[in-house]
């Protein structure tokens, strides 16, 4: 597929992924759902599982594929609806989210058959389990396969994300790949409110990693930042808008987990349909 | 290739628990291809250095980041490595419990967790490196299986097993250098399965780690006074081999000793069991008061916890007498 129709897909793919989020959010009733940083991820996941991932749905567990660790836990919305689109988990079963006896929980279960690499949900844990990964894909010289960890930015207040970036550098990890959704918006409100944390870019490269910052909703930039081969660990700075996509979520703060009435999703729909 | 010679034997009593693991350690890689070992900047400590020598490149030394350690096992361990983690046990235990849960508890995932120096050893640098608690931290995390070895001898035996087990495991390591021998040849150990060293009719006492060397010592003296005690080494606490536990029950008073707070650990675990029991004589539950004592050498804070063979024995006796 050329450069072209590959990011038209993307953006298919990314657009299907926001509908999709909505569904399963609408049938989450009063339970709800993380929209707000579910959307913000959208377009790094589509352009991951259409353009830069290597997996194999026949076999899951083939040893040269690339690994995906969502190590923002509440991400879920986008991760399901990627690994839907990508083939990992069927129509129907988008349907059962967050219902009893469902494998899509709130938060990722491992389920390597279906793609989850790891269970996550408590925060900062995401980057040491990739860099667990890397160094055993060195162990066993596998040489080709990348890791991806994607990562919050509220979440990068857990000091556990610091110590795996250290060790990353340190042991020169070229096949880890961290991408910061840095939405600017966590919890309790804007980040540098709750809790300063500078330049994510800055940091990084402090810490021996390459960084760059791109519009994390522009499929170009994004495909043309996972697609750079590095000496180093590489982190992919995504500045993006919490809720994005919907008007009346984009940059509010009540729509990090939020309930989504019919009126609601109806309104959200017909926007995405009108921007598409 | 590791041989349990009387003078190997007593070579791993002289090193302590933290030697004998680096001895054992250093054996694996001969029949695992994957094992790894990993340290937060205690390589020495660990007594890993002999690894180091012959492995360097299967020692990964994280630095003072425990939290990221065990992060890091879990993502090998995922890819069919087999990782051992080792840090102070106090720090494996609690300052990176939810990563632990997480990882061992909730994903499964085959980490060996190595505490070091638990119990009291280390009890002159303070509370914040003595580790009371582990067990009633790892024993409520489901899924991870509990090695409490006795002596030096077996350590060995518990880190090969370990070694061989596919599951999280929690190796707790107790006593100092120059720890008494229990086991002075090579004997069959299991992971689950008691060790029943000697048998008797009044009293049972199941101990576990350092402790089990106390309760044959207290036994003498309670078999000099005419009390026939029958001591089990309880090594494995998670699966705990409840069959042993039952068969204690034929006495007049079980007694279980650990270096471990009396919340939680051995103790908390017999009673669970025996608290489903028909038939069961009354439990004496010896260890650790709950408050952390003045700072101070082994010795004096095994003194101060009431811990030495005679308190023991005469905290059993007093028991006994209310019992029989």
């Amino acid at each position: 597929m050329n450069h072209d129709r590959l990011l038209e897909k993307c953006k298919a793919v990314s657009h299907q992924m926001r509908k999709d989020s909505l569904k399963m959010s609408l049938r989450t009733g009063a339970v709800g759902a993380h929209l707000g940083g579910g959307l913000s991820m959208i377009e790094i996941m589509a352009v991951l599982y259409t353009a830069i991932l290597k997996y194999d749905l026949k076999e899951p567990e083939n040893e040269e594929r690339d690994r995906f660790i969502l190590s923002k836990g509440h991400g879920v919305l986008a991760l399901y609806t990627a690994l839907n689109q990508a083939g990992f988990i069927p129509d129907e079963d988008l349907d059962s989210f967050k219902s009893n006896e469902t494998y899509l929980y709130g938060h990722p279960s491992m389920d390597i058959k279906k793609g989850i690499e790891f269970s996550s949900g408590s925060l900062g844990q995401g980057l040491s389990l990739g860099v667990g990964t890397a160094l055993a894909l060195r162990h066993k010289k596998n040489e080709t396969s990348r890791i991806y960890v994607l990562l919050g930015d509220g979440e990068c207040d857990e000091g556990s994300v610091w110590e795996a970036a250290a060790s990353a550098a340190h042991y020169k990890l070229s096949n880890l790949i961290a991408i910061i959704d840095e939405n600017e918006l966590q919890y309790d409100g804007p980040t540098h409110e709750v809790l300063s944390m500078g330049s994510f870019s800055q940091k990084f490269e402090s810490f021996g990693w390459d960084a760059i910052n791109v519009d994390g909703h522009s499929l170009k930039s994004l495909y043309d930042a996972f697609t750079q081969i590095r000496e180093k660990p590489l982190a992919v700075i995504a500045h993006t808008i919490k809720g994005k996509g919907i008007s009346f979520m984009e940059n509010k703060r009540e729509w990090h987990h939020s309930r989504l009435s019919q009126k609601q999703y109806e309104v959200a729909i017909q926007e995405l349909e009108e921007k598409k | 290739m590791i041989e349990y010679t009387p003078k190997n034997i007593k070579t791993w009593a002289r090193l302590g628990s933290c030697g004998a693991f680096g001895i054992a350690a250093t054996e694996i890689p001969e029949e695992d291809d994957n094992v790894v070992m990993l340290t937060s900047d205690l390589l020495y400590y660990s007594g890993l250095e002999r690894f180091k020598n012959k492995y360097p490149d299967r020692l990964y030394n994280m630095g003072i980041a425990e939290q990221n350690m065990v992060g890091v096992a879990a993502g090998m361990a995922k890819e069919g490595l087999n990782p051992f983690a080792t840090t102070y046990a106090t720090f494996a235990t609690t300052r990176c419990c939810d990563q632990v849960r997480v990882n061992m508890g909730y994903m499964k995932l085959g980490i060996k967790l190595v505490g070091l120096t638990s119990g009291l050893s280390v009890g002159i640098l303070g509370a914040t490196h003595m580790s009371i608690e582990d067990m009633a931290i790892m024993r409520s995390i489901p899924n991870i299986t509990i090695l409490s070895p006795a002596d030096c001898t077996e350590t060995i035996k518990a880190t090969i097993a370990a070694a061989k087990h596919k599951g999280p495991v929690y190796l707790r390591l107790t006593g100092v250098m120059g720890n008494p021998v229990v086991y002075k040849q090579d004997y069959d150990y299991q992971i689950g399965k008691a060790i029943t060293l000697k048998e008797g009719t009044d009293i049972s006492i199941i101990a576990t780690g350092t402790m089990v060397y106390y309760a044959l010592e207290a036994s003498k003296e309670l078999e000099n006074k005419g009390i026939s005690c029958k001591v089990v080494d309880m090594h494995t606490i998670k699966p705990l081999d409840k069959k042993s536990i039952k068969d204690a029950c034929d006495g007049k008073l079980i007694v279980t000793l650990e270096e471990h707070s009396i919340i939680g650990g051995l103790g908390s675990a017999v009673a669970e069991v025996l608290a489903g029991c028909k038939k069961r004589p009354p439990q004496l539950i010896i260890g650790i008061a709950d408050e952390y004592k003045h700072a101070g050498s082994y010795e004096y804070l095994l003194q101060k916890y009431g811990l030495t063979t005679t308190q023991i024995v005469n905290k059993i006796n007093n028991k006994y007498s209310e019992v029989r």
